[in-house]
């Protein structure tokens, strides 16, 4: 049976569709994914993310520990900061992209809920001399997102958090509930995540709601996020890499720091040629709205020339849209297409993300 | 709750309202349901020869494509054309703005086609 987050109950009584995801019961929506999309691209929407995973290292070792298993440099991280980053096994496959923030006593890395046994035993098996927690059932993960979440989540706080900079955290109180208040989300929007004791998950998403009503706050599910995450360029593991596919090749090679010194993966990675990868992670456009799905083959001149790992119809842009893996020896100026169920697509190359939220806004 | 007395429906969840020799043809409420978000329709252009029980255009949604399979033959009489632009309307409306094709000469090959009742049975309503 699925595992469920402490926000289960909020959803059923919401009349969410459900879903499993990750192994857990998730929702997929609360009203439709167009209008959950359209109230977190333009108003502010509210995501239980407490399916996600949470490992806190500590004590002596923690950095040189987070630094064997990342291949982002923790090192600069300074108390507050977060950072993204990947995993990768000894062949520079990624074992999952995570998200590590430093505390005064440790780092706590993210990971997703479908990696997690993975994860924890990957890092089990690779580190030694450090305490280690997993603290995946102990927190429960709220996400605010939108022009208005700002504000919303600021109006509850203790102290000031709209001075919260991108890709950092404050610890502070939520509507009275102690809260890890971090200026990170998955949308593409502004917006704060909400890591909190788990027990404290249920009041704080009522609170949230009612306080954010006014300002157009609204649950929005699964469905939305993969569609926002889309637009905004961002990847999603299992679907645009795996545990054979290197960061260069998936674009992430801004998160490999091979200055920093060893990490695991980082002879293999050194390797490969980070102008000329395996393969080549691109975003494309299609006309129209059929939707190029994971795993349909795209085409140059009719032959196989790689894959789609991700798409959908952008609610935002009125088109479809995916991203794909082409084998490394495809030109850049190539005419690609792609099979649709036996329909041929004509796609174009476009830069990532497709959506970048206005300045200002 | 629409009046389906009218509403004959497939096992694969279209519907047909006949109409003499013309029907119409949708998708059910369930079937827009479990599908979510419509985003595309893949439909036949107006002339074209429609068969009871065949594969006649593609239903798409954020989540899933899926096949249509027509309940009755017939020719092709109209597409409904405000799904273009706005095929969400099959899943605000599926028994009404959000049809699909009309038909002509309609040929109901009899048989498997459920009322309203023996639809809501399949589908656990």
């Amino acid at each position: 049976m699925a595992a469920r987050t402490p926000l289960y109950e909020k959803h059923v009584a919401a009349g969410a569709r459900m879903v499993e995801f990750g192994g857990f019961d998730m929702p997929l929506q609360y009203s439709t994914i167009r209008d959950e999309h359209i109230a977190v691209r333009t108003r502010c929407g509210l995501f239980d993310l407490s399916h996600m995973g949470e490992v806190r290292f500590s004590g002596e070792g923690a950095l040189e520990a987070v630094q064997h298993l990342v291949t982002n440099d923790v090192s600069r991280l300074e108390v507050g900061g977060a950072l993204y980053g990947v995993m990768c096994n000894e062949e520079g496959g990624i074992v999952d992209d995570v998200v590590v923030y430093r505390d005064p006593g440790g780092y706590m890395v993210v990971i997703n809920a479908a990696c997690r046994a993975k994860d924890i035993a990957w890092m089990r098996g690779h580190t030694e001399d450090v305490t280690f927690d997993d603290l995946s059932d102990t927190l429960a993960l709220l996400a605010v997102q939108g022009p208005r979440a700002v504000e919303v989540v600021s109006r509850l706080c203790a102290d000031e958090v709209t001075d919260v900079r991108p890709f950092h955290f404050k610890d502070t109180a939520v509507a009275g509930v102690h809260a890890a208040v971090s200026r990170t989300g998955y949308t593409g929007e502004d917006g704060f995540e909400l890591y909190v004791d788990a027990p404290d998950a249920s009041g704080l998403w009522d609170t949230l709601l009612e306080a954010g009503a006014a300002d157009g706050l609204v649950p929005c599910g699964l469905g939305a996020r993969d569609t926002l995450r889309l637009e905004a360029g961002l990847r999603l593991y299992g679907q645009d890499m795996d545990d054979r596919t290197d960061p260069y090749s998936c674009a992430l090679g801004w998160t490999v720091k091979p200055q920093k010194g060893e990490f695991i993966g980082s002879d293999a990675l050194a390797r490969l040629d980070p102008k000329r990868p395996p393969r080549r992670f691109v975003g494309i456009e299609l006309q129209g709205r059929a939707i190029a799905r994971h795993g349909q083959r795209v085409l140059v001149e009719g032959q196989e020339a790689g894959e789609v790992t991700s798409g959908t119809y952008s609610f935002t842009l009125d088109h479809s849209i995916a991203t794909a893996s082409l084998n490394g020896d495809v030109p850049v100026d190539a005419l690609l297409s792609v099979d649709i169920r036996g329909t041929v697509a004509a796609a174009s190359v476009v830069p990532l993300p497709f959506y970048r939220r206005p300045k200002g806004a | 709750m629409a009046d389906l007395s009218n509403y004959r429906f497939t096992a694969s969840h279209e519907w047909v309202r006949a109409e003499g020799s013309n029907a119409t043809i949708g998708i059910s409420d369930h079937a827009q349901a479990e599908l979510g978000d419509v985003i595309f329709l893949d439909l036949p252009e107006v002339g074209a020869t429609v068969k009871a029980g065949a594969k006649f255009g593609a239903i798409e949604s954020v989540k899933a494509a899926s096949d249509l399979y027509s309940p009755v033959g017939g020719v092709v009489a109209e597409v409904n054309a405000a799904l273009t632009d706005h095929p969400e309307l099959v899943n605000s409306d599926p028994y009404g703005e959000g049809w699909l094709l009309r038909l002509e000469s309609a040929t109901d090959d009899g048989g498997d086609l459920l009322d309203d009742a023996g639809y809501a049975k399949l589908v656990g309503a």
